[in-house]
Formats: structure tokens, C-alpha cells, sequence
């Protein structure tokens, strides 16, 4: 059934999923942009979990939307460089093309859970609609599929709550509506930016290990941007540090957590607050 | 610690939100009987389950949330029985750093503009000294007064922010609800943040009641603190005690889920299996409670002292639960 799902072309490739090279983001006046991205190059493979951190600013969000080929909201942005993903590379499909992708092969979770739905629309008919988009289901079995994805990310009793609007869900919960929708057509990567910010420790756990989980049974792969380096620390292998526009230290979690390279990668470790302490004090 | 003759800054006193009812069900009550104190100068945590009302307890004790039940007293006066006009007055006293940056900041307002409003809504700073007053305060929050021209969108998240939270200090307050104030912060943007409200309140006696997930923040930033599970408080008090020894079962799931910096371990304790936990809606238990005591027949409170400045709610108590411990080994 697993194999089923997946498409040809994804069992057939070889070499990472997603390939992005010397990326560069150009946003706003053309005659005075902001250089947001200076040349950001990483991969990631199927079934793998990178992680990206780095200051407030650093270009995060911007490359993540990047990789779907989507401006930061309310603003152009020129892109340079190369993604390449299952072996395509983005930058040069057009428009309807990129519409087969998004949401259907690459899904994001958003960094901003309100601006990302829809006001006079409920829950449930948001998810409903998304599935609909990608999968050929009927509005019975949309919102079957609608309700357990609320339930999978801790949502009490979903099948009355599908019928709230945003505005009648708790912060934490439109963002799980979020990781609901990206979840909803099993993705073969999902792109979370920040996603568990509004939530409790237990109840992001549970996300956590709801996600861990697709990439087990599913093989999908995770870019995951965090300001958590506990987050980061029990979920991905490979972490990128980002600062200014660039990646400034990249490799394997523990490797990176245990002797960082970089001096600004140092000094955001050791400013992680910490609840748990091993022995010393502060 | 605060003297008995200091009056709280802010006194929540059974406080309830009742939402109207969904198709086909009852109205829900989204926080019931809240009640806390803060003095001045100090900060009370608010912490607990996504859903459980913390942003409806911030939006109704500023009043910008109807209840249901309850009063809400600022410098002595209570809000719950003020006029429009009366509460509007009242603003300049207390403000809200909204948990949301990005839908919180007017998308069509310079930065200028969204931090000069407050500025002239209350009067706080004469015309000619507006200017400098928005670059005194983006300075404050570690931006470039430069940037003032721009729109909030060229901004990004942790920059946004930081925004709302200049915005909130434009006027002064005496009370901030911060909702969420760092969640969208790298951790060093986050301790300047930390850093600069500590400051705040140590200058100007600031009072904060301060919603977050993050535990570690909240242990540093608070004196006090209260745990918010299903639409009550289930637990508060000094901030050491609680995190020390929480007392109830809840307090030690949510202390013992707090994800660790270090690979290995993390890892390990993301995949180890989880216990499902059950936290019965006991309102209406009867016989003893997990303290021995039979409230239906006392017909007392169901809040128990753990020490004079710790209590703890027998509600929500799944059944073999101990009882509280009261220094219970640090778990890594
Ligand atoms: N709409 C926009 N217009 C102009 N500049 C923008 C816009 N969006 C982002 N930028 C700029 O691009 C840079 C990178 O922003 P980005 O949102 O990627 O940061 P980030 O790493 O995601 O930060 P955070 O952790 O705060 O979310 C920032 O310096 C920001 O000022
Ligand atoms: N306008 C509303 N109409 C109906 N129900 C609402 C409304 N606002 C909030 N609720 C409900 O009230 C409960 C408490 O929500 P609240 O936003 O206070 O939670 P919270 O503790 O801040 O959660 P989070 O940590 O996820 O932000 C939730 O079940 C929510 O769905
Ligand atoms: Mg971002
Ligand atoms: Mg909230």
C-alpha cells in the first residue's frame, strides 16, 4: 500500500530529494533589495530530517519558501541558483507546474498559523478542501480523512470541532491545523517552519513523534526550522546554521551540538536556556 | 518578596469566559474561576496546555474579552464595572504583547506609525517629541531606528516582535500581558528580550503576567507561577517551588516533557514509548479526593496548600497518582 502511494519517479531517482545550490534572494526594489539569501546550498535525502537554526532574520523562512517557489508574503523576490527536487529543478517550472508540487509533493507549515487561514471558513472545510485538491475523494470521505488528521495532531473531540472557525481555536491549535494540512497528502517532503512555537512540551512531543513517524512508515523528508535546540536535538540528523543569508556551519546533530565550529553557532548554544541542568549552576 | 501592606497591582478573582454554544452542543467554558494576584514590580508565569485558556484569561483580565463571572481589579479599581470611557482611560495602565506577530502588526502602517499611535491615542509624548520617541524605543528592542520607514512585512518574524513589544511600552504601562512574547525569537534575541523586560521592571516597576510555553524562560522571568490545564488553574505558586517540587501530576508531566539540548538524549526520550495519561474530569467526584479530604461532603474548596506559597487543585487527578513529594529528584 506503501509502495503504491509513492510515485515512480520518486522510487526510480537516486541521490537526494531536494538539491538546492548558490541560492540567492533578491526581495522588494529592484533598485535597492534586500539581499536576502548570498548563496545557501544544502540537501536533503529521502526519508532524512535537516534542521535549520540561526538568528531571527538570518533567511530561514525565506529560503524555505524559496523551495516552493513562494515570495515572502507581501513582496517580490528574484531568485538565483538552483533547487532541485526528485530531480527538477524548480526554479525553471512554470507556474500550473509548480501547482502539481505544492501542497501535493512539498508541503509547509507556515511560520504565522492565522495569516495562513482562512477567517470565514471552518476548520474542517479548509482541510476538507486540500484534500479534495490533491486526492480523488469524495466530501464523505474528505472529512472522514479531515477528522482523523485532526484527532492524529490532539485536537479533543475532532468531529465537532472541525466545524469551528479559526478564530474559535486556541493558538496552538490553528497551528496544528496547519500540520494537519500539510500532513493531509503525505508529502514527500514537509517543510515546517517553527511548528510547534504554540505549543505545550507534551503536546508538542506528540507532534514530534506524529511527524517522526511519517518519515519512518512514509519516507518523507523533513526541513525543519526551529529556534528549539531541543527540538532540534531529538528530531533531525543533519543541521544547518544559518547567518546572514548563509548557511555558516553545517553537519551531523550530534557532531555539530557536541564541538560547534563556528563561532556563532557557539554562542547560540550556549545561550539556549536550559531547565534541566547536568550540575552546574546559572 | 512583597510586604503584606503592598496592595497586588492585580487582583483576578473567580474569573469565567463562557463562549456561546456550537451547533448542537452547550456553551463552553473556556476558563472557569481563574483567580491570581500580582503585586508590582513582579511577574507571574502562566503556563500549561495548549487550549487551556491562557490567551482568554490575558484578553478577559484586560478587558478585551466579555465574561461570563468574576472581577478584575487594577490599581484598586475594578474593571469589571468601568464604563467605555472609564476603561479607556485605563489602557495607558495596561497593554498586550499579542501572540501573534505577524497578524498583530497593521500591514498598511509604517513602523513609525504603528509605534507614534499609541503615543497619540494617550497622549503620551507631545507632537515634537514623537520622532524621538519611536527611535528611543526601537532602540530599546535592539532595532535600527532606520528601519522605521519600512512596513512590517519586510520584517521577519523575531523583528516583528519585537515591534509589538516596543509598541506595548510606547505608553509607559504599570501591567503588560505578555502572550507568547518570545516564542518567534533565536535564543539570543530571546534573552535580550528577557533581559530587556527584567530591565523594565526593575526601572519602572512593571508587573507582567507572561504566557509561555517555554518552561525554562518562565522559570527565569517569573516570581510566581501558574499552571493552567482544562480552563483552570490547577497549580501556583513560587516559581522555585513549582519547578522543584510540582505538586500535581499535570505540573510533573509538563516539567518531565521539556525537550533537552543534547542529541542522545532527546532522541531517546522522543521515541521512548508514552504512558497514556488520563486526567479525569472529576467536578463532581465523590468520596476522598487524592488528599483524603471528601469535598463533596465538606462542600470546601478542592485547593490544597503544599506550603504557604504553593497550592495545588485535587482536580484532574489520575487515579494512583502520588501525592505530591516535596523535593523530588531533578530528572534528566
Ligand atoms: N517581505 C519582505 N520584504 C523585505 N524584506 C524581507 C521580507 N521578508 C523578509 N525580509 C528580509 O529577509 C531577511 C530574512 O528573513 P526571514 O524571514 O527568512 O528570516 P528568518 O531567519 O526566518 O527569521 P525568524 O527566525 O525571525 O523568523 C530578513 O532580514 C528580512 O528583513
Ligand atoms: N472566540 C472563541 N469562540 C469560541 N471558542 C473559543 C474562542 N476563543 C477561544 N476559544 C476556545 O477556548 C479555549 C481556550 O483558548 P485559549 O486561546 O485561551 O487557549 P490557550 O491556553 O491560549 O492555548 P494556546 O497555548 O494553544 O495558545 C480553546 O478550547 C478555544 O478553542
Ligand atoms: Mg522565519
Ligand atoms: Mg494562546
Amino acid at each position: 500500500m506503501l509502495e503504491t502511494e509513492m510515485s515512480e519517479t520518486v522510487m526510480s531517482e537516486t541521490g537526494p530529494l531536494l538539491r538546492v545550490r548558490d541560492l540567492h534572494a533578491e526581495i522588494g526594489d529592484p533598485r535597492a533589495p534586500v539581499h536576502a539569501l548570498r548563496g545557501v546550498s544544502f540537501d536533503i535525502l529521502r526519508g532524512e530530517a535537516v534542521g535549520f537554526v540561526g538568528e531571527s532574520g538570518s533567511g530561514k523562512s525565506v529560503t524555505a519558501r524559496a523551495v516552493m517557489r513562494l515570495a515572502p508574503e507581501g513582496a517580490k523576490v528574484r531568485l538565483r541558483g538552483s533547487v532541485d527536487f526528485a530531480g527538477r529543478d524548480l526554479l525553471q517550472l512554470d507556474e500550473s507546474e509548480m501547482l502539481d508540487i505544492r501542497g501535493r509533493r512539498i508541503a509547509m507549515v507556515f511560520q504565522d498559523p492565522m495569516t495562513s487561514l482562512n477567517p470565514v471558513m471552518t476548520v474542517g472545510a479548509q482541510i476538507d478542501d486540500i484534500i479534495r485538491r490533491h486526492m480523488n475523494l469524495s466530501a464523505r470521505e474528505a472529512r472522514a480523512r479531515s477528522v482523523e488528521l485532526l484527532g492524529l495532531v490532539g485536537i479533543q473531540d475532532p468531529a465537532r470541532r472541525a466545524d469551528d472557525y479559526p478564530h474559535q481555536f486556541s493558538g496552538g491549535m490553528r497551528q496544528r491545523v496547519l500540520i494537519a494540512i500539510a500532513i493531509s497528502c503525505d508529502p514527500d517532503l514537509l517543510i515546517a517552519d517553527e511548528p510547534t512555537t504554540a505549543l505545550d512540551v507534551t503536546v508538542q512531543a506528540q507532534i514530534l513523534r506524529l511527524l517522526l513517524r511519517l518519515r519512518d512508515e512514509r519516507g518523507m523528508s523533513l526541513m525543519l526550522i526551529t529556534h528549539d535546540f531541543g527540538v532540534v536535538a531529538g528530531m533531525v540528523e543533519t543541521v544547518n546554521v544559518m547567518y546572514r543569508g548563509r548557511i555558516v556551519e553545517t553537519g551531523r546533530v550530534d557532531a555539530v551540538f557536541a564541538a560547534p565550529a563556528h563561532d556563532y553557532t557557539r554562542r547560540l548554544l550556549a545561550a539556549t536556556p536550559r531547565l534541566h541542568r547536568s550540575g552546574q549552576a546559572a | 518578596m512583597t510586604s503584606a501592606t503592598t496592595p497586588p497591582l492585580l487582583e483576578v478573582e473567580d474569573l469565567s469566559v463562557v463562549f456561546p454554544a456550537r451547533r448542537g452542543g452547550a456553551p463552553v467554558a473556556a476558563i472557569d474561576g481563574v483567580s491570581f494576584d500580582i503585586a508590582p514590580g513582579q511577574t507571574l508565569g502562566l503556563v500549561g496546555q495548549s487550549g487551556s485558556g491562557k490567551t482568554t484569561t490575558g484578553r478577559a483580565v484586560l478587558r478585551l474579552q466579555a465574561i461570563h463571572r468574576g472581577s478584575v481589579k487594577l490599581l484598586g479599581r475594578d474593571l469589571t464595572r468601568m464604563s467605555r470611557s472609564e476603561l479607556r482611560g485605563m489602557r495607558r495602565h495596561m497593554q498586550f504583547v499579542l501572540q501573534n506577530p505577524y497578524s498583530s502588526l497593521h500591514p498598511r502602517m509604517t513602523i513609525a506609525q504603528i509605534l507614534a499611535e499609541p503615543l497619540r491615542v494617550h497622549k503620551s509624548a507631545p507632537e515634537n517629541r514623537t520622532r524621538e520617541r519611536v527611535e528611543e524605543l526601537l532602540t530599546l528592542v535592539n532595532m535600527d531606528p532606520a528601519t522605521m520607514h519600512r512596513y512590517p512585512n519586510a520584517f521577519s518574524g523575531g523583528q516583528r516582535q519585537r515591534i509589538a513589544i516596543a509598541r506595548a511600552l510606547a505608553v509607559n504601562p504599570d501591567f503588560v500581558v505578555c502572550d507568547e512574547p518570545v516564542s518567534a525569537l533565536d535564543v539570543q534575541t530571546q534573552a535580550q528580550i528577557v533581559a530587556l523586560l527584567q530591565s523594565l521592571q526593575e526601572k519602572l516597576g512593571v508587573s507582567y503576567l507572561f504566557i509561555a510555553h517555554d518552561l525554562a524562560i518562565v522559570r527565569e522571568v517569573a516570581h510566581k507561577v501558574a499552571v493552567m490545564f482544562r480552563g483552570r488553574i490547577i497549580e501556583m505558586g513560587a516559581a522555585g517551588q513549582v519547578y522543584d517540587a510540582p505538586a500535581h501530576p499535570y505540573t510533573q508531566m509538563l516539567l518531565d516533557a521539556v525537550p533537552v539540548p543534547d542529541p542522545a538524549l532527546q532522541r531517546e526520550r522522543l521515541r521512548r514509548a508514552q504512558p497514556e495519561r488520563h486526567f479525569p474530569d472529576d467536578e463532581t467526584a465523590r468520596g476522598p479526593c487524592a488528599f483524603g479530604e471528601d469535598h463533596a461532603l465538606s462542600g470546601t474548596s478542592r485547593w490544597h496548600r503544599v506550603t504557604a506559597e504553593h497550592g495545588v487543585s485535587c482536580r484532574f487527578w489520575p487515579e494512583n497518582s502520588p501525592l505530591p513529594a516535596h523535593d523530588r529528584a531533578m530528572e534528566t
